[in-house]
């Protein structure tokens, strides 16, 4: 049985329609992606999920069941980990994992060592005592995430879990949720960082004005809508449109950006070489493989993060 | 011994836990206390100044009304309606205090909840529910209206500004008035979405002529006809009426007493229903 069996999903605010007919299946343990511009519905997604939103139509199970009807116990067998961190500043780091797990009703002899447990898997024992707000950012996220884990939960929701911290802050987040992986635990992913999806992803939806534009396994997106490599050409912004007409024979498809121009081929450096031998100057030029940003400017014709 | 940082699979299921459909029936009955204890705990950062104030507040306005003020009143006109000055201000002293706090609790740390710290928005996510969210609110400052409100009581017997036998009814008195006003504040509070200018107005031009107008320092009849209606519709006015029967025995007849309790108890009613209405609005987007 699939943990979460979406059908038709629609949240309409005012004749705008945030979620417009989305279906899509998750399957337990898996780690799946709701990839997408600010805008595009994820969140709304998410917080149908938890029944905190109520869905204008279609259908929504969660472990089996309506999170509409059954709110308490889908929201029982759910972490949410929101794209603030929500946390209480009046209280210490130990007190909010335990406070939380008591609005699951669970009894302070469990909570006492879990909430010990879990701030050593956030790598915040010595953090333990200290108000929320003498914590940094990544440490706050990280805390954030351990209260997500504080009722046992066989699905784990993330907002947008690495936005606003350091390179090195979501390296260790990211190591932490795929351990939780590992476990068992069903990830289900917003993100608007190509990266992080890449990272963390098996399957991803891309999500559009609302619309699912594409699905798949990172690799098979970037095989289906990508060439293998791309290569970026920099002629300065005035001359990279200009050269657009002269570019098309060196790659199998071109897109031009405001700052660069890139090229879709297999063999980007064959094709670079191929551009300076014809005497095109570039004032910078990088050869990389293609990823899922290229996937989703090819599907919208727009970058992800504007 | 085992390593905490890497036992990942113990962490996500280590049979300890109440399963979700347990954790949920327990949620279903108690959800509404659950948030309600961590909201008062939450208090504690300014409990000391809750209490502080709940006692500092009567020894003032004792000294300053009862003594400074009621030693002319009682020397000039032997005190009002047969008692001294300080036992016929006392009650309304009590009853006033506790529905400021109210008040008060009701306005910024709700907005608060939706806006700032979002705690609101903590609380719906987990297996609990909008509407208990919203009762959880009421149950904590409900709470902390009765616990000022019994500081308060203690001192004026200690001060002999009332008597004992029944006077210790002023406690759920206070915090039916407080509650009566406080709800359809907190519910008012819930649609805030930036701060205004509305809660210094709620403060100066609703809360302050309800308490200048509720018959605290005299008696309301003393007003003119076309100036008692603030009081009639301070829950203050009502409450005070019904702690100044119970505090020194103020004749009220029967009627009166069902008029002064029917109001209290409809405005809370009818408050709670906009907090329960508002507050899942709000959450359940």
């Amino acid at each position: 049985m699939p943990v979460i069996e979406a059908r038709e999903l629609v949240k309409t605010y005012a004749n705008v329609h945030a979620v417009d007919g989305i279906s899509f299946d998750v399957a337990p343990g898996e780690s799946f992606g709701l990839l997408g511009p600010n805008g595009a519905g994820k969140s709304t997604t998410m917080r149908m999920i938890g029944g905190t939103t109520r869905r204008t139509s279609g259908t929504l199970l969660v472990n089996g069941l309506d999170p509409e009807t059954r709110g308490p116990e889908v929201r029982a067998s759910l972490g949410v980990v929101p794209q603030t961190d929500n946390l209480d500043p009046e209280l210490r780091a130990r007190d909010n994992l335990i406070m939380y797990g008591r609005y699951f009703g669970l009894p302070y002899s469990y909570l006492r060592p879990k909430a010990e447990e879990l701030l050593a898997f956030a790598q915040l024992t010595e953090k333990a005592g200290e108000k929320v707000d003498n914590l940094s950012g990544g440490m706050k996220r990280r805390l954030t995430i351990a209260r997500s884990l504080i009722n046992e939960p066989s699905v784990l929701l993330l907002d947008e879990p690495t936005t606003g911290l350091d390179p090195q802050a979501r390296h260790i987040l990211w190591d932490r949720l795929f351990r939780l992986k590992e476990a068992g635990v069903t990830l289900i992913v917003t993100t608007h960082f190509m990266d992080e999806a890449e990272q963390l992803c098996d399957r991803l939806i891309v999500m559009d004005g609302g619309l699912i534009v594409a699905e798949g396994s990172p690799a098979s997106l970037i095989r289906q809508y990508s060439t293998r490599e791309v290569l970026e050409l920099r002629f300065g912004s005035e001359r990279n449109a200009a050269l657009v007409d002269r570019l098309r024979g060196y790659a199998d498809s071109i897109e031009p950006l405001p700052d660069r121009v890139l090229l879709y081929t297999d063999n980007a450096e064959a094709a670079l070489a191929k551009v300076k031998a014809d005497g095109l100057d570039p004032v910078t030029s990088l050869v990389r493989r293609a990823s899922l940003e290229d996937v989703f400017l090819r599907l919208t014709g727009r970058s992800l993060v504007d | 011994m085992t390593d905490l940082t890497t036992d990942t699979n113990a962490l996500a299921y280590s049979g300890r836990a109440l399963s979700a459909a347990e954790q949920a029936a327990k949620v279903r009955c108690w959800g509404w206390w659950y948030q309600a204890e961590w909201r008062l705990y939450s208090m504690k950062a300014y409990w000391t100044s809750v209490l502080g104030w709940a006692v500092l507040t009567p020894v003032l306005y004792v000294l300053a009304m009862g003594v400074g003020l009621g030693g002319l009143v009682d020397a000039t006109s032997g005190g009002i309606g047969g008692v001294p000055y300080l036992t016929f201000v006392a009650p309304g002293l009590l009853v006033s205090a506790v529905v400021m706090s109210v008040g008060n609790e009701m306005m910024f740390p709700v907005m608060s909840g939706f806006k700032w710290q979002e705690l609101y928005f903590v609380r719906a996510a987990t297996a609990g529910s909008a509407g208990q969210v919203a009762l959880a609110e009421l149950v904590a400052v409900a709470i902390r209206a009765a616990a000022e409100a019994t500081l308060f009581w203690l001192v004026l017997v200690v001060l002999g500004a009332t008597s004992g036998g029944w006077s210790w009814l002023m406690i759920p008195i206070a915090t039916l008035a407080g509650m009566a006003l406080g709800s359809p504040i907190a519910a008012f509070s819930a649609t805030r979405k930036d701060e205004g200018f509305e809660f210094a107005f709620l403060q100066r031009f609703v809360l302050t002529p309800m308490f200048l107008f509720a018959g605290t320092f005299y008696p309301l009849e003393s007003m003119p006809i076309y100036l008692q209606w603030v009081g009639w519709i301070s829950p203050m006015w009502h409450g005070t009426q019904l702690a100044r029967a119970v505090s020194y025995g103020l004749p009220l007849p029967g009627l009166e007493v069902a008029l002064h309790l029917l109001f209290l108890v409809a405005l809370l009613g009818l408050g709670s229903w906009l907090v329960m209405k508002n507050f899942t609005a709000r959450l359940n987007r």
